[in-house]
């Protein structure tokens, strides 16, 4: 077979894969999933814990060790069908707060630590390599299969070009789909719909194979019973011990394996998931392993000895002249790496970027938590070089550990480190006196021992750990030997790494756990974590803070983004009866502002972001007292409390918005009346006098023509300021003409822009404008709604007091709406006051009068609402800032 | 005598009026320089508007009040607003006149408040 028709077919995989991804966003962005978020496609995603590892090292570990290979299985097996007692609980959870990645949920769990986040991360990392090392191992491998059968003369790459040219493919893939959006929960639904399909493509290549070796090589089902029954396999002993310690160690990894609690936990959609992947997991597994025995004992009897059995599903139908069939079982195994390379990176650089670089991008520049700089490009950005990090970390190992152990045994040093999580994670699950203390040392222990005893001796004998440490122990204590921790001699090296990285790994976090105490916030978490079913206790509450809402939008906007937080707030606000987008800062919306911000940061980041703001991090004595008292009773009755004060606050905030504007309106008829008074006799005063002067005569011509002048301008004031009032009465009156037509809101604006710069030309704006979102016709009065966007501008001209003034135009459609946003660089608008610009004759300061009666945004308001939208100020955009909103096809009203 | 006025126009036409009649006029738009100026020029008597920028015209004239040395300086309130006369006899105003006034009113009123 060439060579290049193989790496054009895995290309061609690849893009298939993009193209399923690629749609699958697409329909979720516009909420259409549908199917897509079934039960089967959960299974399937579940499917990435058959790596490279199961497709091909299972095969060679049947051949080396018989039966054994199962052991694998039949661990995740009984976790999945034990769903009820630790799953449902881990998946509840993960929804409930959430959870975004493994080490969030235990830094959330113990009291939103973030020194437990990065010592997660960093395990998760380490024990990962490794494995990651493997599957780029099998793809190398594979090829090198197909390489050695070339006759037709093209040379393939070697072998560390080929593992350098996959882990950069996969990272860029990776990159692609997993780092497009920073979405609120952390689910890419895309990626978890191509790993279903490559979940299918890898069943579907092994069964092939399978099927081919037992009915087209061996000749029927009895045929290859009969040739299993000779083979040396059934020879080999079940070694109990043994056989136990790795079906407790793959029950741990499956829960505790980044990549699976990514698609288990994260990517859950719904928990009636479970209950059905419960059996079908399963079953997926049982499929797979159905035709590893058949394929290894035909491999062993029909290949030349010494060939690898680790490639036995590609040799085979390749040795019987089977290409195509071969082609496929490369595919599959292609499948198996790429998926399980693509969400374990993704899982790992989540938590990198948030318990790692997003909490140090903080601690250097702490100022920067309140301005309006965007951290989502950051979190991004970390991301995506995480990303390149994690597989460059991988291609490492793959390189220095030479590629040369088998498949089956460098897994299970991955299985064994992430395993060094499960203590401290069933702990939090169960136990409310486990400690953060605890966690740490427990964690700390499991790690150092595993590292010692199983991830640095796979480098080998004297690669980081010299020949004597291996023969006479650390610093010469015999009883510091990596495969002889404590004189323990006889037991087989990973079931001596396994026995005491847990078992010590397990006292350490339990003594830690009962010889310190919970600090508050722990005792929350604890609570709300194993109580999690009983929906009593809910999580850390905040106390009504002194956080300023225009600070926390600020915040959250950089974040969430500005259009995401602003509909948050918004409607935050409104559920606290007030208009706007600024809700009071009450424990509910902290609450609920802290959860959402925990989904794209975690928890540990978003708390401390939240608390910096609110200027408090410890825990107040009602919330200690909240824990204090447990029984379901007091807390359902506090809760129904709870609901009604809430709701009288919410009726409360209504009337007392209302009565405000109604004193504030009853107050500025009287000024209406006043100022309309003053705003008329200003310019007759003017006239009268000068009038009077000219009658009397005798003055030079000059003077004549100056003061002739000055009459006539003060008749023109006088003149607009009755056209505006007259503009405003039918406008507000609803009885004024629209000319509806479509127009172009690009020209309307470029009218705006020029006709503004008569007011104050004197100043030059920079003014951004993004074109391609302008080119938009509008089913509107296209004069009326020009006159607004001068408005807008003029008075950004007039009142915008940066040194360098600038003007940004934004413009977004949504929903069969069109905002558009005028956005200066000034001061902007006092928060007292911005509720009150839209009244007449607001105009906030006497110095810049230039020739206004404080009509303008009133008569914008009046026109906007005229128009079928609105005008409101934007607060928190650093400037003075409007969004005009509008439909895009005006219908003519009946009216 | 010092003209106070934020109205260029008007500032304008009165300062030609008294001018004409012989006075001599000084002008400002801005209330919070007033007092400063007042306390270095000593004016014989003050023309106040009542909507300034700074500071208003009746802070303006209850400052002067307060002030042994300009507790008896004439002072002539102008007012756009009708409303506005009683606050400012209660703070001390010696004549109020409501905008538009005529000419000769105000050179009248000026005229009796200097004892021509």
């Amino acid at each position: 077979m060439q060579f290049n028709l193989l790496v054009a077919a895995c290309l061609a995989y690849v893009i298939i894969l993009f193209v399923v991804a690629f749609m699958v966003e697409r329909r979720a962005q516009h909420g259409r999933l549908g199917w897509l978020r079934s039960p089967l496609v959960y299974t399937l995603s579940l499917s990435i814990y058959c790596t490279a590892w199961t497709f091909y090292g299972a095969v060679g570990y049947a051949a080396r060790s018989g039966l054994e290979y199962l052991t694998i299985y039949f661990g995740p097996t009984l976790v999945f069908i034990g769903w009820w007692w630790i799953l449902r609980k881990l998946v509840r959870i993960g929804r409930q707060y959430r959870v975004t990645s493994i080490a969030d949920l235990i830094s959330s769990r113990y009291g939103k630590s973030n020194t437990l986040g990065v010592i997660v991360t960093l395990i998760a990392v380490i024990a990962t390599t490794p494995y990651i090392a493997l599957q780029l191992q099998s793809v190398v491998l594979a090829f090198g299969v197909f390489a050695t059968g070339t006759p037709d003369g093209v040379t393939p790459p070697d072998a560390a070009s080929t593992a350098i040219w996959v882990a950069a493919g996969l990272a860029v893939f990776t990159v692609l789909f997993g780092t497009r959006n920073l979405d609120a929960r952390e689910q890419h639904h895309g990626i978890v719909t191509a790993i279903a399909v490559e979940a299918v493509v890898k069943l579907v290549a092994l069964v092939a194979v399978g099927a081919f070796v037992v009915w087209g090589i061996a000749g029927g089902v009895g045929q290859v019973l009969a040739r299993i029954d000779a083979a040396q396999l059934s020879a080999w002993q079940v070694q109990p011990g043994r056989w136990a310690g790795l079906i407790a160690l793959s029950a741990m990894a499956v829960i505790t394996l980044p990549r699976m609690f990514q698609v288990m936990v994260v990517e859950n959609d719904d928990e009636g998931h479970l209950a059905r992947a419960s059996w079908a997991f399963p079953a997926y597994l049982m499929l797979m392993s159905l035709f590893i025995v058949p394929i290894a004992v035909i491999g062993l009897e029909r290949l030349p000895p010494g060939s690898n059995p680790d490639m036995f599903v590609l040799t085979l139908p390749l040795a019987e002249g089977q290409g195509g069939l071969a082609m496929l079982a490369f595919l599959g195994g292609f499948s198996s790496a790429t998926s399980m390379v693509i969400v374990e990176s993704i899982a790992l650089a989540t938590m990198i970027s948030n318990h790692i670089v997003i909490p140090l991008w903080l601690r250097l520049r702490p100022a920067a938590a309140g301005q309006g700089e965007d951290l989502r490009g950051v979190v991004l950005m970390a991301r995506r070089l995480a990303i390149g990090g994690v597989l460059a970390l991988g291609y490492g190992y793959y390189q220095v550990s030479g590629g040369s152990a088998a498949l089956a045994s460098i897994g299970l040093i991955a299985f064994l480190g992430v395993a060094q999580v499960l203590p401290a994670m069933i702990g939090g699950l169960f136990w409310r006196g486990a400690t953060r203390l605890g966690a740490i040392l427990g964690l700390g222990t499991g790690f150092a021992i595993w590292a010692f005893t199983s991830f640095l001796p796979s480098f080998g004998p004297g690669a980081v750990l010299s020949r004597a440490v291996f023969a006479e122990g650390l610093f010469g204590l015999h009883w510091l030997r990596p495969y002889g921790l404590f004189g323990t001699q006889a037991m087989d090296p990973m079931m001596h790494a396994l026995f005491w990285s847990l078992v010590l790994n397990a006292l350490a976090f339990c003594l830690g756990s009962l010889l310190s105490f919970p600090g508050p916030v722990e005792r929350l978490q604890g609570a709300a974590f194993v109580k999690v079913f009983d929906g009593a206790v809910g999580p850390q509450r905040w106390a009504r803070g002194q956080a300023e809402p225009e600070a926390l939008l600020t915040m959250a906007q950089r974040i969430l983004g500005e259009e995401v937080a602003l509909a948050l707030f918004q409607s935050a606000a409104r559920e606290q009866g007030k208009e706007g987008y600024l809700p009071d800062p009450t424990p509910a919306f902290l609450d609920a502002l802290e959860a959402r911000l925990s989904g794209s940061v975690g928890a540990a980041t978003a708390h401390a972001m939240i608390s910096q703001l609110v200027g408090r991090a410890t825990v107040t004595v009602e919330e200690l007292m909240a824990v204090a008292s447990e029984s379901a009773h007091i807390m359902e009755h506090s809760a129904q409390l709870e609901a009604r004060e809430a709701e009288l606050t919410r009726t409360a905030g209504a009337l007392r918005e209302a009565n405000e504007k109604l004193t504030q309106l009853s107050v500025q008829k009287d000024a209406f009346l006043s100022q309309i008074s003053h705003e008329l006799r200003t310019p007759m005063t003017s006239i009268r006098a000068f009038s009077e002067i000219l009658t009397e005569g005798d003055l030079p011509p000059d003077q004549v023509a100056k003061y002739g002048r000055i009459i006539h301008d003060e008749a023109k004031r006088l003149t607009r300021l009755l056209d505006d009032l007259l503009d405003l009465s039918v406008l507000e009156t609803g009885t004024v003409q629209l000319n509806l037509g479509l127009a172009s809101l690009q020209q309307m604006l470029d009218t705006a822009l020029t006709a503004a710069q008569q007011t104050r030309p004197e100043r030059t704006f920079i003014v951004q404008r993004d074109l391609p979102s302008e080119a938009i016709y509008l089913r509107t009065d296209a004069d009326r709604l020009t006159q607004v966007f001068i408005n807008l501008v003029s008075n950004a001209r007039k009142y915008c007091d940066a040194a360098r003034p600038e003007l940004r135009i934004g413009v977004r459609q949504r929903a069969g709406r069109v905002m558009v946003d005028v956005v200066d660089n000034g001061t902007g608008i006092p928060k007292g006051s911005q509720a009150l610009i839209f009244e007449k004759f607001a105009r906030l300061t006497d110095a810049n009068r230039a020739g206004g009666a404080g009509l303008g945004l009133a008569i914008c308001r009046e026109i906007m609402a005229n128009l079928g939208g609105s005008i409101v100020y934007l607060p928190g955009q650093g400037g003075a800032a409007f969004r005009v909103t509008l439909p895009l096809r005006l219908e003519k009203a009946a009216a | 005598m010092l003209l106070v006025e934020d109205e260029a126009n008007i500032a304008e036409a009165i300062r030609f009026i008294l001018t004409r009649d012989g006075w001599r006029v000084s002008h400002l738009a801005d209330g919070a320089e007033v007092l400063a100026l007042v306390r270095r020029e000593r004016p014989d008597l003050v023309i106040l508007d009542h909507m300034l920028p700074g500071m208003s015209g009746l802070e303006i004239l209850t400052a002067l009040r307060a002030e042994p040395a300009t507790r008896a300086l004439p002072v002539m309130m102008l007012t756009a607003r009708g409303r506005d006369r009683e606050a400012a006899e209660r703070a001390g105003a010696d004549r109020f006149m409501s905008k538009p006034f005529s000419n000769a009113e105000i050179l009248a009123e000026v005229r009796a408040m200097m004892g021509r």
